[in-house]
């Protein structure tokens, strides 16, 4: 009776041992401390004794390493916000592998470069990776994806000290990508906040940003993507997008982007997209349109632009609905006396005319464009005479016998109240 | 000198306020002011309305009231110079005797509504500033070319006629030149010139100030540097307030000169 209880007790004891033993050796194949007083000191040293889906815990402190290359799909976790410093020179992170997850680091100093892009995390040609949490500050670039796939960008905060548009790089870049989601980034400082090019099937939401030389966000050849729920404010030439069919582009805000060249959106060469529910207030030029085709723009607010809508003759069948112009210094702005767009129900905060039935739609049709605005587009320093009565009377006139002015431009059926 | 002029204006004062023209004009300002107000509910439509009201309504209400002032007044001029009166001090005050009352009733007139509907204007009120600034000067201004133009000229109607001319110079016609001399020339660098004929116009000045807070995204739409310097930073609010106080020495300057030589 006596030994069996011993037995047993003990065969309790030998089994919670090896449990014990392998629990602990699984943990320490998977768990690679790096820091002062740790195991590694290095990163470099970490990734070479590592092996795949190891976690990677980087302690607080600063690391002076450069040309990191991950090639294995492996974790890599701050632990309160570890400085890794390309000190001007090199780039920090390459990711070569698939499903390597960067997150909680802040990198610092990239280097600038006029040969290669040496980018703070770089991602050449891979899959399900993902980037989070992550504090960039004066790099280059900042992330930088070419050539892949299924990764995600989210919640970084990327800053960066305004240089010379040649010697910054870009917050976020993408070249020939797919499925990429950027999510609930800051970026500011940097030439482009974000830069896509070829990328295809991509998403844009929750971003903030602003103050970048060039664009806020500059979008060229990529089909079929999305940007929704965005800030751009305050960037050198606000957003471009160009050359691309099937974009989305919804409930952003694009605001205070002033100067001759800075638009909320430029569009250039796009057909077929969708442009709803944004709100542009105070740009120099709220949307800019080139070229472009079958662009739905509707349920936008366009608040105090100096123009909201500047639409370029060689456009074609945009349609223009239900979208509210309040306070603009110009409504419509364009380059010829042909129109190929439409205008419906949108509601102008300068229409005067009237309502006889009732039915929420003004009698009279609007005219958004003025004459003045003719005499601006082709001689700028003309704008001292803005709001001047002899310009009113200009205008009226016009509005009265329509011939200098596009006579198909035109709201036939304006909406009264604020949409 | 002082107290002379200190009762002169006071008795101007009591005579224009007798004349009932000076509470019908506060009258007219305060219910466009407080229309305005109600009507659209939108500080910045309401404030470009009053903008108008001021750079073009209030210069030719001050216009062709102090000609039909001074005029009216011949008698009591002369009489006054039979006594041992200076012609400045009796110029002076002539002329504070009008604009004291013409500048009260305006800005009363305009911001007793504006002060009952304080709320919507605290985002504005910058401008609204501006806009009041604007106003007083134009009074002072163009009540001076009124004073200037009825010493020049001995007939009534001729002297109303050159008025309503002035007015329409300075309100119209010189922003027509404007844009008429900047199409010609539209081949050459021209913001400076364009910016220094605005310089030159009181009621442009009023304009300029006030569009430099509204309409600063269109303004800053043109890549020119003299156009980013003046309206992009506080030196074209400067410069505008700057001359617009200047402006306001020329007319009365001028009538008063003209004032102590005419041989009435």
């Amino acid at each position: 009776m006596n030994w069996w209880i011993m037995l047993n007790r003990s065969g309790i004891k030998f089994i919670f041992l090896i449990c014990l033993y392998f629990t602990f050796s699984f943990v320490y194949a998977g768990e690679l401390k790096v820091g002062k007083g740790e195991h590694f000191a290095t990163i470099k040293s970490a990734l070479e004794s590592s092996s795949p889906f190891d976690t990677i815990f980087i302690s607080p402190g600063i690391y002076k390493e450069r040309n990191i290359v991950i090639d294995k799909p492996l974790t890599l976790t701050g632990i309160n916000y570890p400085i890794i410093d390309g000190e001007d020179k090199h780039e920090i992170f390459t990711v070569v592998s698939d499903s390597v997850v960067i997150q909680k680091i802040k990198f610092i100093n990239s280097g600038v470069s006029f040969i290669d892009d040496n980018a703070a995390v770089k991602l050449d040609e891979v899959n399900n990776c993902i980037i989070s949490d992550n504090i960039f500050e004066k790099n280059f670039f900042a992330v930088y994806l070419a050539k892949s796939s299924d990764c995600k960008v989210l919640n970084n905060k990327i800053t960066s000290e305004k240089k010379s548009e040649a010697s910054s790089g870009n917050g976020i870049h993408l070249w020939y990508c797919k499925n990429i989601e950027i999510v609930g980034n800051y970026i500011s400082g940097h030439r482009d906040g974000i830069y896509f090019e070829f990328v295809e099937s991509s998403s844009i939401n929750n971003n903030i940003s602003e103050h970048n030389l060039r664009y806020g966000l500059h979008f060229m050849f990529s089909d079929n993507c999305s940007y929704s729920q965005n800030e751009f404010s305050y960037n050198g030439a606000g957003v471009a997008v160009m050359f691309t069919k099937n974009v989305e582009m919804t409930d952003n805000t694009f605001k205070h982007n002033w100067g001759g060249a800075s638009y909320g959106i430029l569009l250039k060469d796009i057909t077929d997209s969708k442009i709803y529910k944004n709100s542009f207030y105070k740009n120099s030029s709220g949307i800019y349109i080139e070229g472009s085709n079958r662009v739905e723009i509707k349920h936008n607010s366009f608040l105090e632009n100096g123009w909201a809508i500047r639409l370029m003759a060689n456009s074609m069948d945009n349609v223009f609905e239900k979208n509210n112009f309040i306070g603009n210094s110009f409504d419509v702005a364009t380059n010829s006396t042909r129109n190929y767009n439409k205008f419906k129900n949108n509601y102008w905060s300068e229409y005067s005319g009237y309502d006889l039935d009732k039915n929420g739609i003004g009698d009279v049709p609007y005219r958004p464009v003025k004459l003045y605005s003719l005499i601006v587009e082709k001689n700028r320093p003309t704008l001292v005479l803005l709001r001047s009565l002899f310009v009113g009377i200009l205008d009226s006139a016009e509005k009265i016998f329509p011939v200098l002015t596009p006579e198909t431009l035109i709201d036939n059926f304006p909406s009264m109240k604020k949409l | 000198m002082i107290r002379d002029i200190a009762k002169i204006i006071k008795y101007q004062m009591h005579d224009n306020l007798r004349s009932k023209w000076i509470i019908g004009l506060f009258l007219f300002y305060s219910a466009a002011s407080y229309w305005l107000i109600s009507f659209s509910g939108d500080s910045s439509k309401v404030l470009l309305s009053l903008l108008n009201i001021t750079i073009i309504l209030n210069p030719l209400i001050c216009i062709v009231f102090g000609t039909v002032y001074f005029y009216n007044n011949k008698n009591y001029i002369i009489f006054m110079l039979t006594q041992p009166v200076n012609r400045s001090v009796l110029f002076s005050g002539l002329y504070f005797g009008l604009i004291i009352p013409l500048t009260l009733s305006f800005l009363i007139g305009i911001g007793l509504p504006v002060i009952i509907n304080l709320n919507l204007f605290l985002d504005t009120l910058h401008i609204l500033s501006a806009l009041l600034y604007t106003g007083v000067i134009q009074i002072f201004i163009f009540t001076g070319f009124s004073f200037f133009i009825a010493a020049i000229n001995e007939d009534k109607l001729k002297g109303l006629g050159i008025s309503i001319f002035i007015w329409l110079f300075f309100g119209i016609l010189y922003d027509g030149l404007i844009l008429f001399l900047l199409q010609i020339l539209q081949d050459y660098p021209i913001e400076k010139i364009a910016l220094g004929l605005i310089l030159a116009n009181p009621v442009d000045l009023g304009r300029i100030l006030v569009i430099i807070e509204f309409d600063i995204s269109a303004l800053m739409g043109y890549t020119g540097a003299v156009f980013e310097d003046f309206f992009g930073k506080s030196l074209g609010t400067f410069i505008s307030f700057l001359s617009l106080t200047i402006w306001f020495f020329i007319p009365f300057a001028l009538s008063l000169v003209k004032f102590s030589k005419k041989d009435l």
